[in-house]
């Protein structure tokens, strides 16, 4: 088992014919993801390496059966495709552009919260892999291997980081989940950590969190209700100054609340263990599981 | 994105916010003009990005052109809390009979924008929060639905305004609210919105943060951006397509990703040493980004010592050992360079640092070693 995505994962590509669009549709590919439709509009009809282009998302699903969407379009679409997706039924959306407009994010939440038929991960993150089965979007899946850890992160690199040194102490992952660096994410640590709860596979559950927002310390009240699977926190940013945005554009500290220190506190407080390094955070979950 | 005061209200007016006539002016001769044409008495207010501009002396009343003169000239030039003023905002003086607060904010959290109305106006909210939270009234819009005047009464009521201007309080939180949506803004906040002696509301102050990701549809507010008010440095970055913020401490920072180069920062700070920088050369980075980074960097002279943090998912170590050895055979750094690589392509990229044997680059496998050794050599 895993979460999200796996061998029955078909996924089909908003910008696939675009330059960052092919080159990581065919690395998914090429690591097993079944890539079954790309959507770029106007160029329906082609073909990508063998996987035929739709001009729409509606006519990618009745064609293929796609079931996981990416969106790889640029800022000024995603929102747009996003939605189309949506419409188009797609259960799972994976939006890995960077750069949309908080508005466009905040109405997308919405709508998709309202009409209740899709889970959308991301914008602005690395996508889903699920070592073994199926990886869509950019994470580089030759640093993991499959094994029962599931680690949910707001930052790739770091996740990158992270799920390496874990991996050298032996272990492997179920899944990793980027959930994104944005101020609206479509998905958030709580939904993640109750499917890894949930998720037979997963013995340990890492979460790597950062500076800016609530999103922690709200995951912490959840951990103590309902999670009895170990977890393990990460925050980086503790020498973030207010007012900066450290990058993402979630990560910024404004006035007292959000702060490094704070969502460390408030997790330790409800008894999840937090590194204070990324190399801590691997000694630790060596600590509580067995590889 | 910041407006400055009188950006914020000339976007107010556009959309029908009641606020006091003003003119903007950059010189002495200019204020004194300006003051002419509204009429007096007149207020000169200092136009920089921070709060605490009356108690450090930035806004001033006016009864005559002398006044204005002199006021003018002081404030032209002043420093308000490291920031210099180079722009005034002339406005007719106000009569005040009550002084509230307002403020449309985008909250991440709840998922929709956040109205707060209080009638403890003209000070520090934050402390009005902590002292009296009751004394603010909050409510969330569905940003689907959108505002609604019922609103608009609730919150007037709630935060206790004087009955007559319920219903023209609400008035303005509707304007601010198509402000907020229209001029895509994560934060719309009103400082002091008075109540006139004749009843009229008016909003006195105006501070406006526009979501940079959006400008692109904004042409007329994206060329309100102030760059003299920017870091050197930092806009240097910007230009190159970097993410970049100056710190205060001596050790060059470079990764790839945010929450990477947060977490590098950190492990540093752990080490004992200072960061100097936030930069995060991004995903796929090419040798070229990679060459600006370090010009960059060593453009802030208190670098002591540089660290290089990068684990390659889309970027290719190859193409940063590149970007580095051409950044040396350029510009000749004179301080120490901590590498450590790991990721895709990271076999080829140590090989060609170890092949161009820069002077005085250090390779290190792990974060945490590299982390403790820029710190020693940072010394």
């Amino acid at each position: 088992m895993s979460i999200l995505v796996d061998a029955d994962t078909k996924l089909c590509v908003s910008g696939i014919t675009g330059r960052e669009g092919t080159f990581h549709s065919l690395r998914n590919r090429d690591y097993g993801t079944q890539v079954v439709a790309g959507v770029t509009p106007g160029k329906g009809g082609q073909y990508l390496e063998r996987i035929p282009v739709f001009n729409t998302f509606h006519e990618a699903v009745r064609s293929t059966g796609a079931n996981t969407a990416m969106i790889f379009v640029p800022p000024r679409f995603a929102a747009d495709s996003i939605l189309e997706a949506e419409d188009a039924g797609i259960a799972l959306i994976i939006a890995i552009t960077e750069g949309i407009p908080a508005h466009d994010e905040l109405r997308v939440y919405n709508i998709i919260k309202k009409n209740g038929r899709s889970r959308l991960i991301g914008p602005n993150c690395p996508g889903i892999l699920s070592p073994g089965k199926a990886n869509v979007g950019i994470i580089p899946a030759a640093f993991f291997k499959q094994g029962n850890v599931g680690v949910v992160s707001r930052s790739g690199t770091l996740t990158y980081q992270i799920g390496n040194v874990i991996a050298q102490s032996g272990f492997g992952n179920s899944t990793i989940v980027g959930i994104g660096g944005d101020p609206v994410p479509g998905s958030d640590f709580i939904d993640m950590i109750g499917l890894f709860e949930q998720d037979p596979e997963t013995e340990l559950i890492v979460m790597c969190g950062e500076i800016g927002g609530d999103a922690e310390e709200r995951a912490a009240e959840f951990i103590a209700a309902n999670v009895t699977k170990p977890v393990v926190a990460y925050i980086a940013g503790f020498t973030a100054p207010p007012g900066k945005t450290m990058g993402h554009a979630g990560a910024i500290v404004s006035g007292s609340r959000g702060t490094a220190a704070a969502k460390a506190e408030m997790l330790e407080s409800k008894g999840v263990r937090v590194g204070r390094t990324p190399t801590d955070v691997a000694e630790v979950a060596a600590s509580l599981v067995r590889v | 994105m910041d407006l400055l005061e009188y950006q914020g209200k000339q976007l107010f007016a556009r959309h029908g916010v009641p606020v006091p006539g003003g003119r903007p002016a950059t010189s002495v001769d200019e204020a004194v003009a300006a003051a002419d044409y509204i009429g007096y008495p007149c207020v000169v207010k200092a136009q920089v990005q921070i709060g605490g501009r009356g108690k450090a002396g930035g806004i001033k009343l006016a009864r005559d052109g002398h006044e204005v003169r002199e006021h003018a000239g002081a404030i032209l030039g002043m420093d308000i809390r490291g920031l210099t003023v180079h722009e005034l905002w002339i406005e007719g003086a106000s009569e005040i009979a009550s002084e509230y607060y307002a403020s449309l904010i985008f909250d991440r959290s709840a998922k929709a924008p956040l109205i707060m109305l209080s009638t403890k106006g003209g000070m520090d909210i934050e402390e009005v929060a902590e002292s009296d939270p009751r004394a603010i009234a909050r409510l969330h819009v569905d940003p689907l639905l959108g505002y609604q005047d019922f609103h608009g009464r609730r919150l007037a009521f709630e935060a206790g305004v004087d009955a007559d201007v319920v219903r023209p309080v609400g008035a303005m939180l509707a304007k601010l609210y198509d402000v907020f949506v229209a001029e895509e803004a994560t934060l719309v906040e009103v400082n002091p919105l008075i109540v006139t002696p004749q009843r009229d509301v008016k909003a006195l102050d105006a501070k406006v943060t526009l979501d940079d990701n959006a400008l692109y549809r904004h042409a007329d507010n994206a060329a309100l951006r102030d760059i003299s008010a920017e870091d050197p440095q930092e806009r240097m970055a910007k230009e190159r397509g970097l993410t970049y913020v100056k710190l205060d401490g001596d050790i060059g920072i470079l990764g790839n990703g945010a929450g990477l180069v947060m977490s590098t920062l950190d492990v540093v700070a752990q080490a004992g040493g200072s960061p100097a920088n936030f930069l995060d050369a991004g995903g796929g980075s090419k040798a070229e980004a990679i060459t600006s980074a370090v010009e960059v960097i060593l453009s802030n002279p208190s670098v002591r010592a540089v660290l290089f943090n990068i684990f390659g998912g889309i970027t290719r170590c190859d193409e940063v050992a590149r970007g580095l050895i051409e950044a040396f055979d350029q510009i000749k750094p004179q301080v120490p360079f901590v590498v450590r690589l790991d990721g895709t392509n990271d076999k080829e990229g140590r090989q060609l640092l170890a092949d161009a044997s820069l002077p005085n680059v250090h390779a290190e496998s792990t974060m945490d070693g590299a982390a403790r050794r820029v710190v020693e050599l940072a010394g």
